[in-house]
């Protein structure tokens, strides 16, 4: 089969790329830009370890064939903060301790990080809601909640800070 | 994970999209939101050679809500319909039922028409479209055709759709009355233990018209034309329930799998029903 050429926007950088038409977005992410934040959890599209935004949608890029993102501009969490520049969302999950082990992290954020962009002020509900493509082994969740409020608490303050 | 390899197409026109399919026969297959068929082809359930993305073709979006009828383009996904206004005005069963298919990450991509189309009996939309009296439009060579959503399910995996179509368009009529959609699932993003579509309208008190059908309660999705009848004329009450249970539970063939036994099935499909027609009334 021939490979076909695909143009990535991701985290700002474009990249042009030759991939089978089989490659699935997130090995593409991981193993040809290495972009590792992103975690594989499953193989049946469930845990959303795998999620990263792209075109402005939260997607399981698992479960999107490269290809099919050729022309997209994607977001991962390596392009939503930096070690020396978090997100609020980044610094929230560590202060409120929504994370263990780390491995749906990436995920949970970027998933996160487009809830805010739809909703900045959701409830415990809909913040519960929103992330359910999201699987946790290790926080029991609720730390996680606490965490994405905490954000949009603070996210909503800089905003009329800076009005 | 990892499927077999394949040739891609993206096509800018239903015409373009039936022409790769005509060239390649059983060969090939379209790519709607790629959240059933992907899954598939990673556990190599579905080996598809030719791969036609329709994501470029324009003509397969969007909703447009004319007079009475709502046409709801193929490559609409279910994130577009639970936060479009209009259809919540137009038909409101529709943001109920898709807030309950999936996960956000889900929606975003899955279309309706791949939720129509896919056969598969878990599918949330499908006894939706049939408690509408929905049609779907259908795009062959020869031409446009529309089929029923009550005659399009013939087994599981198995539709009225042939290998050389291409699903369009989803029509209905809007809504009016009281609804529901009740489901009842194991866990978020479960296929339906058994779940419930519920459309009815009142008049001087009583039960005017009900349509019903049941999801993933056999092996496609079961449409309950006698189960509605006995509401109709009634103020919904215990006999009345009592009845649409039985003419429900005459229809369907639940089969035991891991969401449990057919007889617990059944258990559930009556709740469900009888929850679904009470929201209905409350609304109606």
């Amino acid at each position: 089969m021939a490979k076909k050429l695909v143009t990535l926007t991701v985290n700002g950088e474009t990249h042009e790329l030759a991939v089978e038409p089989r490659e699935l977005l997130i090995y593409v992410l991981r193993e040809k830009l290495r972009l590792t934040g992103p975690h594989v959890g499953c193989e049946t599209s469930h845990c959303g370890a795998c999620t990263v935004d792209l075109n402005g949608k939260s997607v399981k890029s698992c479960t999107v064939l490269a290809a099919q993102a050729d022309g997209a501009e994607i977001t991962t969490i390596e392009g939503i903060g930096k070690p020396d520049a978090l997100h609020v969302l980044q610094e929230m999950f560590r202060e409120h301790h929504g994370l263990q082990c780390g491995f749906c992290t990436p995920g949970m954020i970027t998933r996160a990080y487009r809830l805010l962009q739809e909703n900045p002020t959701p409830t415990e509900e809909e913040v519960r809601f929103g992330i359910s493509g999201n699987l946790c082994r290790c926080t029991g969740y609720q730390n996680i909640v606490k965490s994405i409020l905490a954000a949009a608490e603070q996210m909503n303050a800089m905003k009329e800070a800076a009005e | 994970m990892i499927p077999a390899n394949f040739e891609y197409y993206r096509p800018d026109s239903v015409a373009a999209a039936l022409g790769i399919l005509q060239e390649h026969g059983d060969e090939a297959r379209v790519i709607a939101g790629g959240h059933s068929l992907i899954p598939m082809m990673k556990l190599r359930m579905a080996e598809v050679p030719h791969l036609i993305d329709l994501q470029a073709i324009a003509a397969l979006r969007g909703i447009s809500i004319e007079g009475g009828t709502v046409r709801i383009g193929a490559m609409t996904t279910q994130n577009e319909l639970i936060t479009h206004d209009d259809l919540l005005q137009a038909a409101p069963i529709l943001r109920e039922a898709a807030l309950q298919i999936a996960d956000p990450q889900v929606r975003y991509m899955g279309t309706v028409g791949g939720n129509v189309a896919n056969g598969d009996p878990g599918n949330d939309m499908p006894g939706l479209f049939q408690a509408l009296d929905a049609s779907f439009e259908l795009h062959g060579p020869e031409g446009i055709r529309s089929v029923p959503a009550r005659d399009f399910y013939e087994a599981a995996y198995m539709t009225a759709r042939e290998d050389d179509e291409i699903l369009t368009a989803i029509t209905f009529a809007r809504t009016s009355g009281g609804y529901a959609y009740e489901k009842q699932k194991r866990k978020i993003g479960d296929y339906a233990t058994a779940a419930a579509a519920v459309l009815l309208t009142k008049e001087g008190g009583k039960v005017a018209t009900a349509a019903i059908a049941m999801t993933n309660l056999s092996d496609t999705p079961v449409f309950c034309a006698d189960a509605a009848g006995a509401l109709v004329g009634t103020e919904c009450t215990t006999d009345a329930l009592a009845a649409a249970d039985a003419a429900m539970q005459a229809v369907i063939d639940p089969m035991q799998d891991n969401r449990g036994p057919a007889e617990f099935k059944r258990h559930v499909a009556g709740v469900i029903l009888k929850r679904a027609i009470l929201r209905a009334w409350s609304r109606a």
